[in-house]
């Protein structure tokens, strides 16, 4: 217990934190911090499992998380069966293609010996499948996109149950990542970085700009709940009863009946979007306590303790017998699939696929400082990192908003540097999270919660 | 003559662009691949040195524009570059002395250095977006056109015209003067070879009475005067955008990865390795062929390779391969 109280503080202030934004601005407003809070949570365990645990630099978490955006999009709408039947032959038919190139290409490798001609060979395979790609795709994908692009122009979904896609987001990321490993895991730790910050990049121009798939910028709307509509919620009597209880005393000093009608539909209202809320919040509790268990059994299993020394020093773990870039390649695969359930979880959250959205300031590097702020190598920690810079990336307005009024409280209003100043609050946030970024790694490099070692 | 026009075509619309767009990422390139060699990491906050240094020269460009100050048909922006580099170095010699300093006396992995730059590059694009807006911003007078494409057309006689901006001529021109002067510098000077020898050897360096503080320092400088004029040119041809300037960010590494990292002349070439093929795969052929073939044969599609969306993952695609199959660059890495 002992050992653990700092965990236990620094959890009970950030839970503190969210609950006076609940009394001091609304709860609508705290809840949904705490949902996106939960989902940093998730995106930091991933990067804190690959970085932490292994020492791999992944730069390219945006990339990962788009791809467990797409496949909410994929899993939870609506089929579009003219799309289907105007070009979706002609699609599979590419995917064929392409699964039967990388086919014949691992056959080559593996009958012919290194060679130029081996080389000519693939080259040639290569070629001739992208012009026969090129060739069936492009009427395919015009008669796709042509189908009512206002609403549609897209292949659509499978239109199952959105919480699918949480499991099929994981499958992704982690499919996208076996490839991604196979080809760079072999880099040096910085070189690995701009590599997966570049295909990170790569995967994302593909989601912007191939329509028939995602709609790309056009961006995919109204996206199935998993939990219940505010606007089911207000006419359902249960729920109205309960707000009532709720309010009793508050709704029992009003005495006009039509007053007290209206105050309680309002009640409804605003209770609706906190209850809403709410269920998000626990759906997504429940994922970060499953991960948090799996992965702290992880970390002090034999298999966590050969991590560490595969990060702590590759040679020896090496000479030990130990598969280094097996297991570099199981830990990349693990963490990106973490990622991936976290990018699911987002789209269903905000209902809603926005390709344009996905920038590498908001999705890699605001991770990264999340889990190097809250502690590499401890789950808590990243976790906790996951809550405070969320946290403080939303709440960075209203304190840069009072600090600039308090330190120009000698200017006039209309004064020039204080205007300028007020109008650039956003971008405060930026220079919060550089200085605090820069702070901890001066002062405390292992994070608020560093890493635990268990002595056997 | 349509042998003319269609090399005209292309010289419009792939050679002179990339080329123009290759030397302000070669630029860009040189000084990431001089931090790389010399201090040891990978500089994430290369886009943002690069916005913030265009910040000042356009805040200096309206402060002489408001004085009155001009270079007739030259942009104001050429005279306001020298005080923009000098703020810029202040900068980041600031910032070595708050931030960088500490984790070198301290033999910090690089990664942990990256990590750092990082954090300065939320700071510099926090202060950029805060004095300037994160606007898009053109600061360009002067002359446009060089010559014009109708201009040309009269000229010549030919049905393509030809048109070169006076910004195309600028960046050329500038880059070509600094380049070789880096260079020389690099190759002629007791401080050049000092830093060359610090890059191939440290402890080397070291021992035969180098002195570090001093190599260091050179080299903020000179990434700084780099970054301020590649940012400012590409703000010249283009607009400037604190955003594309981070994005830029992504070109750049790639050019210096392909060229080989911690080597400047191979990262100036990898700038044009990184523009040409973005401009060569993205282009739309028809016109080209239309001009070459006879009519019977004419290409009905655009034959264009790729969409011009996927301009960036071109390189980013270059890049992969590249570090796949000569992970030291096409020009070898570490000989500074």
């Amino acid at each position: 217990m002992r050992n653990n109280l700092d965990v236990i503080a620094a959890y009970s202030i950030m839970l503190g934190l969210i609950i006076l934004v609940g009394f001091l601005q609304s709860w609508s407003m705290a809840l949904s911090i705490l949902c996106l809070c939960l989902i940093s949570a998730v995106m930091t365990i991933g990067a804190n499992i690959q970085w932490g645990y292994a020492g791999l630099i992944n730069f390219g978490i945006m990339g990962y998380t788009a791809l467990g955006g797409l496949a909410a999009v994929l899993v939870s709408a609506p089929p579009v069966e003219e799309a289907w039947r105007a070009g979706g032959i002609d699609m599979l038919l590419c995917a064929f293609i392409i699964f039967s190139m990388i086919f014949i290409i691992r056959l080559v490798m593996k009958k012919f010996s290194k060679s130029k001609n081996r080389n000519y060979i693939i080259a040639a395979v290569i070629i001739v499948g992208l012009i026969l790609l090129r060739l069936i795709s492009a009427p395919a994908i015009e008669s796709i996109e042509a189908i009512n692009p206002a609403t549609t122009g897209f292949l659509g979904g499978m239109g199952l149950p959105i919480l699918f896609s949480w499991i099929v987001g994981a499958f992704f990321a982690g499919g996208l990542a076996y490839v991604i490993g196979k080809i760079a895991l072999g880099l040096r730790a910085d070189y690995l970085a701009i590599a997966t910050l570049l295909i990170s990049e790569i995967v994302i121009a593909v989601i912007k700009h191939e329509d028939w798939l995602s709609r790309g910028v056009k961006n995919v709307i109204g996206l199935k709940r998993p939990v219940p509509y505010e606007i089911d919620l207000q006419g359902k009597e249960w729920f109205i009863n309960l707000v009532q209880k709720f309010h009793q005393g508050s709704l029992n000093l009003i005495t006009d009946n039509l007053e007290k009608q209206q105050a309680l539909k309002q009640l409804v209202i605003e209770s609706s979007t906190v209850f809403v809320k709410l269920c998000f919040a626990g759906l997504f509790t429940v994922v970060v306590i499953i991960l948090l268990i799996v992965t702290q059994k992880a970390l002090y299993s034999p298999w966590g303790r050969m991590m560490r020394a595969i990060r702590d020093n590759e040679e020896a773990a090496n000479a030990m017998g130990k598969n280094v870039v097996k297991q570099h390649l199981l830990i990349f695969v693990l963490g990106s699939a973490i990622v991936g359930i976290a990018g699911a979880m987002m789209v269903t959250y905000d209902g809603l696929f926005t390709p344009g959205s996905y920038r590498p300031m908001r999705y890699t590097f605001l991770i990264w400082v999340m889990v190097i702020v809250g502690g590499s190598g401890n789950n808590f920690g990243a976790i906790l990192g996951g809550f405070a810079v969320w946290f403080l990336w939303i709440e960075a307005a209203p304190i840069a908003l009072f600090l600039i009024n308090f330190f120009t409280s000698g200017l006039e209003e209309t004064n020039v540097l204080k205007v300028h100043l007020i109008d650039s609050i956003p971008y405060f946030r930026f220079l919060m999270m550089g200085v605090g970024l820069l702070l901890i790694m001066r002062y405390r490099p292992k994070g608020i919660l560093p890493e635990k070692i268990k002595r056997i | 003559m349509d042998f003319l026009n269609a090399i005209i075509l292309l010289l419009n619309y792939l050679f002179v662009p990339a080329l123009s767009y290759g030397s302000q990422l070669a630029l860009g390139a040189i000084f990431v691949s001089l931090i790389y060699g010399i201090l040891r990491f990978a500089y994430f906050t290369a886009g943002d040195l690069m916005s913030f240094g265009t910040m000042f020269t356009i805040l200096f460009t309206w402060y002489f524009q408001s004085l009155g100050i001009g270079l007739g048909f030259l942009p104001t922006a050429l005279i306001a570059i020298p005080f923009g580099i000098i703020i810029t170095i202040f900068y980041v010699l600031l910032k070595d002395k708050l931030v960088f300093s500490y984790y070198r006396t301290k033999k910090s992995p690089p990664v942990m250095l990256a990590m750092v730059s990082i954090g300065t590059m939320f700071v510099t694009q926090a202060i950029v977006r805060i004095i300037i807006g994160p606007f898009d911003r053109r600061f360009f007078d002067g002359e446009k056109f060089i010559i014009r494409a109708n201009e040309f057309k009269e000229m010549t006689g030919l049905n393509e015209g030809l048109a070169i901006k006076s910004t195309q001529v600028i960046t050329l021109f500038v880059t070509i003067v600094v380049v070789s002067i880096l260079f020389w510098f690099l190759n002629k000077t007791k401080t050049g070879k000092s830093m060359r020898a610090y890059s191939d050897n440290e402890d080397l360096a070291l021992l035969s009475g180098i002195d570090p503080k001093k190599v260091v320092m050179t080299t903020w400088v000179i990434a700084a005067i780099l970054a301020t004029v590649g940012g400012a040119l590409y703000g010249l041809d283009k607009s400037f955008k604190p955003f594309t300037y981070f994005n830029n960010m992504l070109p750049i590494f790639a050019a210096a990865i392909v060229g080989g990292i911690g080597n400047p002349f191979g990262a100036f070439l990898g700038g044009y390795v990184i523009a040409f093929s973005e401009i060569l795969l993205t282009y739309a052929y028809k016109k080209f062929f239309v001009y070459l073939l006879p009519e019977s044969l004419e290409p009905d599609s655009l034959l264009q390779l790729l969409s011009t969306d996927y301009k960036f993952a071109v390189s980013f695609s270059i890049l992969v391969v590249v570090l796949l199959f000569r992970p030291s660059g096409i020009f070898k890495g570490k000989v500074l």
